[in-house]
């Protein structure tokens, strides 16, 4: 009889579906397939003119029915793939899951073609633009517009198509927001709110305006000319990340649960810990002190030493300041260790999925443990020398993993770490 | 029965447009016939219920601060230092690292003109994609981005106020608000939180504010009427409101050890989606009220009812269903502040039941008097367009 209840006395949390979307392809099989031959989903835009652009490349999800509708409809799309996927993995009915739904989405916005569309559609008032939209607006006779502005629609829809129970909860902590809704469904079954639930982040917004606001604030990779070299975390001439889409999601279950129904337990996510950052909109704390407390908080949390952690899934963006500060974080929870032990980045292959990122990597983490083989950080030929990391360089590698500490920072001072284990201890 | 792990109420963040913080609210709510602060030119044929003057140095001591954010952000991080204030939290380093928080937002402000200029220049190009890249790479505010960022409210809160034991924005208009106060209640009732820091902001002077609610014809036109009596007239019943609600909510023996002033115990908080398209929204409510466990005899019942046709008909249903109730709808006077429609509605309870009197009628043709001291009392959001939320408020 297997111990239900971890150090705290608080149900395990098992993990017992997975569903993953990114540039590489959709499902696991083919994404897991291209991750760990090294195999790069970066590619130039063709969704939008690039004129103007200093960013002319990212790993959007091009190859959807909603890749170019906008991006309220293939953030659905996307998280509904991954929700289906883990649902169905799980062995659960994909129509009525019966368990909430925390799902990490980004920020919407009225969409430019939609504006374009609206005020182009009544040209002959003599009225100001805001005006005009209001009074447009007003006139329509469909909600299909009107629902992709309302920060709750998304989830609202998945619970239609899903099942899910409850009010379903829409949250954005950045680029840390897929781990958080991770964490928000662990800690709803520790409170025996659930057995089960329904964790998803998706991000289709890779809008010619996103990539223009991140071009802004300098955070974006330009180095156009070779697109699947561009993401290289840890590298001496990283400058910046890639924008990027997809989607992951896992469905968490008690336990108990899990075995009384005879699941298969892909994995048990064992500790979340989060801390924010009161330094700086954009900038982290140069001691790195919140990421090092939010990696210590994830430890303790799941009840693991330093020294029982076998693999770090990396935020690793690519972006001088964030490689720096983690390599700082790291280094400082982990000590000399940290020099031998297996720190990859996922984005190197994939760029940054932005909300949908925390859940993604949770969700290559997991698959990490089961098929012991840990997927490499592609593009290190110029290791940087202040960062000393065993990086998985260029190589997937074959190993053993029975722990995994993955990490999401984010703009607003938000870092979240969540510790997954291969097997309940 | 309290117990040590209860939910209470130690902070009190409000603005709206009827002024700032729970004594200026209180004084104003109480006057039994008060008048709504109105703004009919600015917007029209909207009217809104703006916001008042508010200094922010205030609570936002770094002009540079305040220059990184719109108006949005600083009504939040405003509010928000208002309830840490209040609960005496503000400046204490101990109990601000360690403070949990959980914020409900939208979005912040666009930049108009920018868009109006690309709007304009759209009408004679059919380029409108590369348009856009001139425009957008060569007008936008670089820093503008933080915030329109939903999330940067609280980190904002963060940076000005020092809140950072952890930090989650939830999304989703009036349901945002609801999951926020539940999720954070049960973090205590758990043990998992001793203290959090909870509530949201709207600013809703800027066109795209409306539009969010107008591309489905949700706002009222025309000459301005109190909340329950929208249905019939031009529009669809929304009258919105700058404003923001912060509330400290504490594990009842952490609020007593520290000796703070207790201003009610949280109740139940429970919230629901109904399917709305499939007629279920008055059999929800029903539930969720069936669910809150309402006390016997008389209740006071602060309403977050938003004016919006559909929703308010079935709010106001199920709440005279029971004639128990009465309900007094804030929206009257504050307008609707979407994402801190429920906070504000709770804050308003827990002051109700604070100052151990009810406030007067809002609306004297469609609700009754409550006599007596309001000892529970029920706050409700149901969302304009989805979910639906309620908790009941109860004497410390």
């Amino acid at each position: 009889m297997a111990n239900l209840n971890d150090h705290m006395g608080r149900p395990i949390v098992a993990v017992t579906g997975i569903g993953v979307v990114t540039s590489l392809g959709v499902g696991k099989s083919d994404n897991w397939a291209a991750l760990t031959s090294g195999k790069s989903g970066i590619h130039p835009i063709t969704r939008f003119p690039i004129d103007q652009l200093n960013t002319r490349i990212s790993g959007m999800v091009d190859f959807l029915p909603s890749s170019s509708k906008g991006a309220s409809p293939l953030t659905y799309e996307l998280a509904e793939l991954a929700g289906l996927e883990a649902v169905t993995e799980a062995g659960l009915n994909s129509s009525d899951f019966g368990g909430p739904l925390f799902l990490a989405s980004p920020p919407v916005e009225l969409d430019w073609a939609e504006r374009f569309s609206l005020y182009n559609s009544d040209k002959d008032k003599d009225d100001t633009a805001a005006e005009r939209l209001l009074r447009v607006a007003r006139s329509l006779k469909e909600l299909d517009i009107f629902e992709t502005t309302q920060f709750g629609s998304i989830a609202d829809r998945l619970a239609d198509r899903l099942g899910t129970r409850g009010l379903p909860i829409t949250l954005s902590t950045a680029c840390a927001s897929g781990a958080t809704a991770i964490q928000l469904g662990v800690e709803a079954i520790r409170r025996g709110e659930c057995d089960r639930a329904l964790s998803i982040g998706a991000d289709g917004s890779a809008t010619a305006e996103a990539l223009i606001r991140f071009s802004l604030l300098s955070a974006l990779s330009t180095h156009n000319d070779i697109p699947e070299k561009a993401s290289k975390p840890f590298s001496r001439d990283r400058d910046g990340f890639v924008l990027a889409e997809g989607s992951g999601a896992l469905v968490l279950e008690s336990l108990e649960a899990a075995l009384a129904r005879g699941a298969t337990i892909l994995g048990v996510l064992g500790g979340c810990g989060e801390k924010a950052d009161d330094f700086h909109r954009t900038r982290s704390k140069p001691d790195a002190s919140p990421a090092i407390a939010a990696v210590r908080a994830a430890l303790a949390d799941a009840g693991l030493s330093e020294d029982e952690i076998d693999y770090v899934n990396a935020h690793g963006t690519s972006t001088p300041e964030n490689d720096k500060m983690e390599h700082l974080a790291l280094s400082t929870v982990f000590g000399e260790r940290i020099g031998s032990m297996p720190v990859s980045s996922n984005k190197s292959m994939i760029g940054h999925t932005l909300s949908a990122a925390g859940a993604v990597e949770a969700a290559f983490s997991l698959m990490t443990m089961r098929e012991s083989v840990i997927p490499p950080t592609i593009n290190y030929d110029n290791p940087d020398p202040a960062i000393a990391l065993d990086v998985v360089p260029n190589k997937k590698r074959d190993a053993q993993v029975r722990t995994v500490l993955s990490n999401s920072f984010g703009f607003g001072g938000q870092n979240t770490c969540l510790v997954m284990a291969r097997e309940p201890v | 029965m309290s117990s040590p792990h209860d939910v209470v109420i130690t902070g009190i963040g409000i603005v709206s447009s009827l002024g700032e913080g729970p004594d200026a609210h209180w004084q104003k709510l109480a006057q039994p016939g008060l008048q709504p602060v109105l703004e009919a030119a600015r917007f029209a044929p909207y009217t809104v219920h703006p916001l008042p003057e508010i200094d922010w140095n205030l609570q936002i001591a770094k002009r540079g601060d305040q220059r990184q954010m719109e108006t949005w952000q600083r009504l939040g991080t405003y509010a928000a230092g208002l309830a840490l204030d209040d609960a005496g939290i503000k400046g204490n380093d101990e109990l601000c690292t360690t403070m949990d928080m959980v914020v409900a937002a939208g979005g912040g402000e666009r930049d108009e003109a920018v868009d109006a200029a690309i709007l304009a220049a759209s009408e004679s190009r059919n380029d409108r994609d590369v348009l856009l890249n001139e425009k957008l790479t060569t007008e936008l505010r670089p820093t503008l981005f933080l915030a329109q960022l939903s999330n940067l409210l609280a980190g904002n809160i963060s940076i000005v106020h020092k809140v950072t034991g952890s930090s989650r924005t939830f999304m989703g208009e009036e349901g945002a608000g609801v999951a926020a106060v539940e999720t954070a209640a049960a973090r205590i009732r758990s043990g998992q939180s001793t203290h959090i820091l909870v509530g949201g902001a709207f600013q809703t002077e800027h066109s795209d504010m409306l539009l969010g609610y107008e591309l489905a014809g949700y706002l009222h036109r025309g000459p301005w009427k109190p909340v329950w009596q929208r249905q019939g007239a031009e529009g669809g019943g929304i009258v919105t409101g700058s404003g923001g609600a912060f509330l400290v909510l504490e594990q009842r023996e952490h609020a007593v050890s520290r000796g703070r002033k207790i201003y009610a115990e949280l109740g139940p908080v429970v919230s629901g989606r109904a399917r709305r398209s499939r007629g279920e929204l008055g059999a929800e409510i029903a539930a969720l009220l069936s669910q809150a466990a309402l006390p016997d005899g008389k209740l006071l019942a602060l309403s977050g009812a938003s004016g919006a046709h559909a929703a308010t008909t079935a709010e106001k249903t199920a709440l005279d269903a029971n004639p128990a109730i009465a309900t007094r709808g804030f929206s009257t006077l504050t307008g609707h502040m979407k994402e801190a429609q429920f906070p504000f509605a709770v804050a308003l309870a827990a002051l109700a039941v604070d100052r151990k009197a009810a406030y007067p009628v809002f609306d004297a043709t469609a609700e009754k008097p409550f006599e007596g001291v309001p000892a529970t009392v029920l706050a409700t959001a149901i969302g304009y367009h989805q979910f639906e939320g309620m908790a009941l408020v109860n004497a410390a």
